[in-house]
């Protein structure tokens, strides 16, 4: 059964902020941060599982056979688990995003969802297959909900595949289907919400203040329904109809015990007045000393002409030779005379109008910021989202879930297109990623730059973001193989950001930022093309990390699972700890916060680490290391007390120590450790 | 119509079941015909899986319209010019970011070119060649001419006129910043019409490529428009008080 878009009527905010600023955002400087196949001296490309330090060399990601199910391999610092391919009317299809639920991996496909038992990540099995066709069916769990996209025009309400043939049609879904998977061996469609530019993806978002609804961001990218199909939605910019559909994201509310009665709640303008990418928000004051400069400048006699609702003076760059053109065009010479001003201040409208593209005077000018965000990541724990939205990232503060606000952005000089974003576990950085090229293309030869189609590092601060650094899969792909950065996710390394990502047939790239100005990989797996002699659709469409095993999903190959191997970047205590991170459940663009139990690995982890970086003295590493395994082998109070002793001890190691930092990490955990002993 | 294709038994079923919901069978999972064990695997296996995919992947294809081979074949044309515009930024004078937007501009849509190409080169369509040659013949902006050029009797919406490519050509420095910047926004703007024509065409952008190639052209034009906006009014308005 169907729920029906509710028309709003919503009125435009009439900010008075400023809608202009002069100054593009300068200060991103491209930086290019990654050299590509490292070309150190040296022969024979390193087995996996190496403890060099180097990358492999030269890259045995060059020169992969090509294949569908056949293609060369190259993997480094971690293992394929599985390799499964899809199943069915799955098979020829493109495989899109995952979700996961307990022990299943449910991901998405143009023609519907698989649902896999990945309790053996050596043998996934399928336990579901729903056919039910839409693009890109993007999916998210939540309890017992499954909530999957729809953008494309052959979704169907009824989910057959035959698609909709009109343009106007009462059998097209173009939104979210939510579907009560309670027995996932059959799922029950029992609610749809049709937008009006249907859902290219969504976000669920968790209120921990409403127990009874769950909500889901909507981001829909494509062309918007025309009324005749669903009532309320407009094309046109907000500015000539406040109910434009164009300059906005959807919020949509699930009533958990109703899902059949979710509805659009709100639309929230997080894109009002966004023009430039300003480093700070436009202010009233500046808006108010605006409106005076032009009417100074005006009174000196400078040309002035309305831009989005403002007039802005003219430089005289820019009006003199218009002046000097009305005076040759009259056959005259010299100084313009005060008809020849007049003739161009009656002109100006139009001609400005016609600069930037408008057919109506007055109307004219840049328009207000994006129109539509790509993808949204909240991150609830630290109440703020990250929305990648074509020529900005936003930062948006979520603590209403319902009213998202902006309150930052920053674009990127380089003419990146923003498509996702990542907050590392702190929430003291984000990524956003430029999906350039849009996963169809590729976008990984060697004479693409480096810091086109990357991850664009920031970090954060005071709720204020600055440019770091680019990080782009260093190692160049064919004309064959699209690749650009696409959807991943932290790989939960206790003291470190780490992320895992797709890079589609650049295949998979983990980086570790901790250092947000020097990104670096650590370990990659990728195939040959899956054509040699064309451009064939293929590759990871999303990575993710869960419950101990990365899963990809690949567009045409199914559904990979690798496992990170020690090396001289990973210590084993590491990955191990790592694994101590436990999801009920995960939605990527949920982003949940990681919380590491107390362990013995979470302690060994940080001690590798601070050997690593020598971070603490090499005969207290060791002697923390004899002390933990005493303590291991001990059991109760002794365990305790003996724990105990070694965190106080690492107390005041760490006023000396190189990283105090870690230090005090590592006495913390012990700590923790010593009070579960107990 | 071009593309249809008669329905198969499998889509009917399809369309009959208003749900397929198919239970896993709890042994092993049914495979394509991918060989399980020996890496070395008969280039016949290799070659039966994509062929498979290959199968799968054409009759599972959406009918494509008369008109998604017309909006096809126009980008190339239409995408071509704006390779002619672009490439003249380094030789003329434009600054570093409008030189950066047009090495952008060039980068997106010679790949989009080829992927067009490639798209009717598939269904045996004629393939539009890309020359800047071929796009220097612009279609006429005057309303009584109606014969056409060689190769293009197509009119498409934003495309420059003849006159209006000589004056960007012979312009240089913040002046052919600014034409520049217009025509690419004119340019743009076209390119978003003719995929809101496709979209409002019954039977049209089914095919998934078609759809996801018009909805990429249609969100990154638009966001290039605003940019170009941006840098517009930077370039002709006085800076505003910081």
């Amino acid at each position: 059964m169907a729920s029906t878009h509710q028309a709003r009527r919503s009125r435009v905010p009439s900010t008075a902020r400023s809608l202009m600023s002069l100054s593009l955002a300068a200060g991103l400087v491209s930086v290019a941060a990654c050299s590509r196949a490292a070309s150190a001296p040296g022969g024979a490309p390193s087995p996996a599982g190496s403890m060099s330090a180097t990358p492999p060399s030269p890259d045995p990601r060059v020169g992969l056979r090509a294949g569908l199910m056949e293609a060369g391999e190259a993997t480094w610092n971690l293992r394929v688990l599985s390799k499964t391919p899809p199943t069915g009317q799955f098979f020829g299809s493109t495989n899109s995003d995952l979700a996961f639920t307990g022990q299943y991996a449910i991901q998405g496909n143009y023609n519907g969802y698989q649902v896999w038992d990945i309790s053996n990540p050596r043998r996934p099995t399928l336990r579901t297959a729903y056919f039910c066709p839409a693009s890109q069916s993007d999916v998210s769990v939540y309890k017992n909900l499954l909530i999957v996209s729809g953008e494309g025009l052959t979704g169907r309400l009824d989910c057959g595949g035959q698609g909709v043939r009109e343009a106007v049609s009462k059998d097209r879904l173009r939104g979210l289907r939510i579907f009560d998977i309670s027995d996932i061996a059959r799922p029950r469609n029992v609610g749809n919400v049709q937008t009006c530019r249907g859902s290219h993806t969504h976000t669920v978002l968790v209120d921990p203040k409403d127990s009874a609804n769950v909500y889901v961001y909507i981001s829909g990218s494509s062309t918007v329904r025309s009324a005749g199909e669903l009532p309320g939605c407009v094309s046109a910019a907000p500015e000539r109809d406040p109910n434009s559909a164009l300059f906005r994201i959807e919020v949509i509310k699930v009533p958990l015990a109703h899902p059949e009665q979710a509805a659009i709640v709100s639309s929230p303008r997080i894109f009002a007045g966004l023009v430039a990418p300003a480093k700070h928000g436009p202010t009233r004051e500046d808006s108010i000393a605006s409106v005076q400069i032009a009417a100074v400048a005006r009174a000196q006699g400078a040309f002035t002409a309305m831009a989005e609702g403002e007039e802005m003076v003219l430089s005289s760059r820019t009006v003199d030779p218009m002046l000097d053109s009305i005076v040759a065009a009259r056959g005259g010479r010299g100084a313009p005379t005060a008809a020849d001003s007049a003739a161009l201040r009656a002109a100006l409208p139009r001609i400005v109008a016609e600069w930037f593209g408008d057919s109506v005077p007055g109307q004219t000018g840049p328009r207000p910021g994006p129109t539509q965000c790509h993808d949204i990541t909240v991150y609830p724990a630290i109440g703020l989202a990250g929305g990648a939205c074509e020529g900005y990232g936003l930062l948006l503060d979520i603590s209403d879930p319902a009213h998202p606000t902006r309150i930052g952005e920053v674009a990127d000089s380089n003419f990146s297109y923003w498509h996702s974003a990542t907050f590392n576990n702190d929430g003291t950085k984000i990524l956003f990623t430029d999906e350039w090229g849009g996963g169809t293309q590729p976008k990984c030869r060697a004479t693409d730059k480096p810091e086109w189609g990357a991850d664009a590092i920031f970090t954060l601060a005071d709720r204020k973001m600055q440019f770091q650094s680019y990080y782009k899969l260093p190692a160049p792909q064919t004309p064959q193989e699209n690749c650009v950065a696409h959807n991943g996710s932290l790989v939960p390394i206790p003291g470190r950001d780490v992320m895992v990502q797709a890079w589609y047939q650049g295949g998979i790239s983990v980086f570790d930022w901790t250092d947000a100005a020097h990104p670096k990989e650590i370990a990659f797996f990728d195939r040959g093309p899956v054509d040699a002699t064309r451009l064939a659709s293929g590759g990871s469409w999303s990575v993710y990390w869960y419950n101990g095993v990365m899963v990809s999903s690949e567009i045409s190959r199914g559904l990979d699972l690798f496992e990170l191997t020690p090396s001289a970047f990973v210590s084993q205590n590491e990955i191990d700890a790592a694994k101590t991170v436990h999801f009920d459940y995960l939605n990527t663009q949920g982003q949940p916060k990681l919380v590491w139990p107390p362990s013995f690995s979470l302690a060994r982890a940080y001690v590798d680490q601070l050997e690593r970086s020598n971070g603490l003295s090499a005969d207290r590493i060791s002697a923390v290391r004899s002390a933990l395994a005493s303590a291991e082998r001990a059991s109760g109070a002794p365990r305790g007390d003996a724990l105990t002793q070694l965190a106080t001890e690492l107390d005041g190691d760490a006023s000396g120590a190189g990283d105090g930092a870690k230090v005090r990490l590592l006495a913390g955990a012990v700590r923790e450790l010593a009070a579960t002993s107990r | 119509m071009i593309g249809m294709k008669p329905p198969c038994a499998r889509e009917i079923a399809a369309g009959l079941l208003a749900v397929v919901a198919l239970a896993a069978c709890s042994g092993p999972t049914r495979r394509a015909a991918a060989p399980a064990a020996p890496p070395v695997a008969s280039a016949s296996a290799q070659g039966n899986a994509a062929a498979i995919a290959k199968a799968r992947a054409d009759s599972a294809r959406y009918p494509y319209t008369a008109a998604d081979v017309h909006f096809m074949s126009a980008m190339i044309g239409h995408h071509a010019q704006a390779l002619v515009m672009a490439r003249w930024a380094p030789t003329h004078g434009a600054s570093p970011s409008v030189r950066t937007l047009a090495e952008r501009i060039i980068n997106a849509q010679q790949d989009e070119i080829a992927t067009a190409q490639r798209w009717l080169r598939d269904r045996r369509q004629p393939v539009p060649e890309a020359s800047a040659q071929a796009m220097a013949m612009t279609v006429d902006s005057s309303a009584s001419s109606g014969h056409a050029h060689a190769g293009h009797a197509m009119q498409m919406p934003g495309m420059l006129t003849e006159a209006q490519l000589t004056q960007l050509d012979q312009a240089r420095g913040p002046d052919f910043d600014r034409l520049f910047l217009t025509f690419m926004i004119q340019h743009h703007r076209g390119a978003v019409t003719m995929v809101n024509e496709l979209f409002a065409t019954d039977g049209a952008a089914q095919d998934e490529s078609v759809f996801k190639f018009a909805s990429d052209v249609n969100v990154d034009q638009t966001t290039e428009i605003q940019r170009m906006q941006q840098m517009l009014a930077a370039l002709v308005f006085e800076k505003r008080a910081p």
